[in-house]
């Protein structure tokens, strides 16, 4: 007897406790009502523009069919991954998109580092401000503008480069848009010219921030310019440099369209060396409507990324939980 | 004393030295282009390109403005979709960062991750484009140089949503509220006009990459007439005959090509489809750096 009185005073207690939430529920809508209309096109935005596609995962499982539609399509299992890893080219872009990153986040994290400890020695604003904006220039402008400008330097019979080699070298022409060994170097002295300012300025940022003080107190115990670089301003910086080194890596497998698909002008012969998993993707679906491997392909993409970005953040936040992304 | 001065002066002579390098290497690419559209097609076909034209001459130019109306097609689709582009996605991000950045928003943790997830995870590119060709039928209309992933950006959101967190005093908008002021006037009174900085940066953010966009042109538009100037450079690098093609008959193409300073013409387009933004950039410039050091990294 008392045992079931218990119990529906228990249900009542319940029963009141999740009126009273949604009462509180209600009440809170109502009062916050128009902040939350606010966020609602955001919200609404992202869902078509990022979780829809998210959804779409499912194409890269399917044997898409237009006529039976995305849901009527036949299943097929891991058949796209399959085709896709056992073409040669999934080690191709995989292997292309990982070394240019690579080799990008070293060398453009070297320079930039480099550039900005530099900046902060010129001490004349005006100056400093010429600089800055001069080296941000390039950052500003599309890949298609960045394709004329190679295209000025290295246009086979009247560019900027072939001219100078035969006229100071005595060397023959070199085609450069059918000859793929030479890309890799020139991609990445691209990247770096239309990055490395815009990364100092992001660095250089964090340096104004540090404490004048430490500088002083070092300048006092006699500790040379470049004591003070290594041994204030860079373990100062670390925090900001563990972040941007931290989001570069986890987009390893990620690459910039342009700069892999208008600087090389989309040429055939440079294929080799220039497809990475994004131009893939592209090439795949428009050229040759392959929707299943090419989305299989995106999703391998995807997932290596959001894998990484949870494995390098949880390193981080091992180390220093403070420099973590999240 | 002498050698003093000159160890003292050694280090900031290079540190100039070593920035005057920096800023010719990043100039240079800019200057040749325009200098080989100022060229003359001889000496360009002799000499090839040259910092220092042998001989100057404006046909390119003048073949261009012959007939401007390709051009200035492209232009007018830039120009429409950067303008509503930028004051759309200026207004959804404003939007949606103000209420995340007021601690008493209901699910502000749940919105908040809501777009933080979106960093980190996509479907992809394949799945996207199919969602807007099949299901929002954008292909070949204007919308798609507007709407596709560039009218709200998940990391301006969070810049914005930061600023206003820190630099809206909360005591402000209780005493708003108190004497009765609805949200919507809270916003536009007095969040609006405290935040024009951010509003600025993130609007000029938007605004380049408006300006800047070829992708969603090469993605998603079939149709000539709608190509902006982004991809109608990109049409005619790798194909010098395109600008000639839309508006002229085949005969006419080969007559007009014959005479057709090519190698020139090229680089003026280049220059003509740059000019505005090099033009602002001085202006700007200032606005565009403060931004990217405040910005700076963690949103």
């Amino acid at each position: 007897m008392q045992d079931t009185g218990t119990a529906l005073r228990k249900q009542e207690h319940i029963r009141s406790a999740t009126q009273k939430k949604q009462s509180n529920l209600v009440r809170s809508l109502k009062k916050y009502k128009w902040l939350l209309l606010m966020t609602l096109p955001g919200v609404i935005y992202l869902f078509i523009n990022n979780y829809i596609p998210m959804y779409g995962v499912i194409l890269a499982f399917k044997n898409l069919n237009y006529a039976k539609g995305l849901w009527g399509s036949d299943w097929v299992g891991f058949d796209n991954f399959k085709f896709l890893f056992n073409s040669p080219d999934a080690y191709l872009i995989t292997r292309n998109t990982f070394l240019y990153n690579i080799t990008f986040i070293i060398l453009n994290l070297i320079m930039a580092v480099g550039v900005a400890l530099l900046i902060n020695e010129i001490k004349d604003k005006v100056i400093s401000r010429f600089y800055q904006s001069t080296f941000l220039l390039p950052h500003i402008i599309s890949m298609v503008v960045v394709a004329y400008l190679v295209y000025s330097f290295l246009n086979v019979e009247s560019g900027m480069v072939n001219r100078l080699l035969m006229k100071w070298l005595h060397i023959d022409a070199i085609s450069w848009y059918s000859e793929a060994d030479y890309w890799p170097y020139i991609l990445v002295i691209v990247n770096a010219w239309k990055n490395v300012g815009y990364l100092s300025i992001i660095y250089f940022a964090s340096i104004i921030g540090i404490d004048k003080e430490y500088y002083e107190a070092a300048t006092i115990d006699g500790a040379s310019k470049w004591k003070q670089m290594t041994r204030i301003t860079i373990p100062l910086i670390a925090p900001v440099i563990t972040t941007m080194t931290l989001l570069a890596v986890s987009g390893i497998l990620r690459s910039d369209f342009g700069l892999f698909y208008q600087v090389p002008m989309n040429t055939g012969a440079l294929i080799p060396t220039t497809n990475t998993i994004d131009t893939f993707v592209y090439r795949a679906m428009i050229q040759s409507g392959d929707i299943g491997m090419s989305s299989a392909a995106g999703i391998y993409q995807s997932v290596v990324c959001f894998v990484l970005i949870l494995v390098a953040n949880a390193a981080v936040r091992k180390i220093n939980k403070r420099d973590a992304l999240f | 004393m002498g050698t003093f001065n000159l160890k003292k002066n050694w280090g900031p002579a290079l540190i100039h030295l070593f920035f005057w390098g920096f800023t010719i290497v990043s100039l240079v690419p800019f200057i040749l282009v325009f200098m080989v559209s100022i060229s003359n097609e001889d000496s360009i076909l002799q000499n090839g390109y040259s910092l220092f034209p042998s001989q100057i001459s404006f046909a390119a130019y003048q073949f261009l403005f012959n007939d401007f109306s390709e051009i200035a097609k492209a232009y007018s689709v830039t120009i429409i979709s950067t303008v509503i582009g930028t004051i759309v996605s200026l207004l959804i991000t404003a939007l949606f960062a103000y209420p995340l950045s007021r601690a008493d928003l209901p699910f502000r943790r749940t919105l908040s991750f809501y777009i933080f997830f979106t960093m980190l995870f996509g479907g992809g590119m394949v799945p996207w484009y199919m969602t807007y060709v099949n299901m929002f039928d954008m292909k070949n209309t204007i919308f798609a140089m507007i709407i596709p992933n560039l009218l709200l950006s998940a990391f301006n959101v969070l810049l914005m949503r930061s600023f206003f967190a820190t630099s809206i005093p909360e005591s402000v908008v209780e005493s708003a509220t108190i004497d009765g002021a609805s949200e919507l006037k809270i916003f536009y009174k007095i969040v609006v006009p405290l935040s024009l900085p951010i509003m600025a940066t993130i609007g000029l953010f938007n605004m380049l990459a408006y300006w800047n966009d070829w992708y969603n042109c090469m993605l998603f538009i079939d149709k000539p007439e709608l190509y902006n100037i982004q991809y109608l450079m990109t049409k005619t690098l790798t194909n010098i005959q395109y600008l000639l093609m839309k508006s002229n008959s085949s005969a006419q193409v080969g007559e007009l090509l014959a005479k057709m300073p090519r190698e020139t013409v090229r680089m003026a387009l280049a220059i003509i489809g740059i000019a505005p933004l090099l033009f602002a950039y001085p202006f700007f410039q200032k606005y565009y750096i403060s931004g990217i050091t405040s910005g700076a990294v963690k949103g």
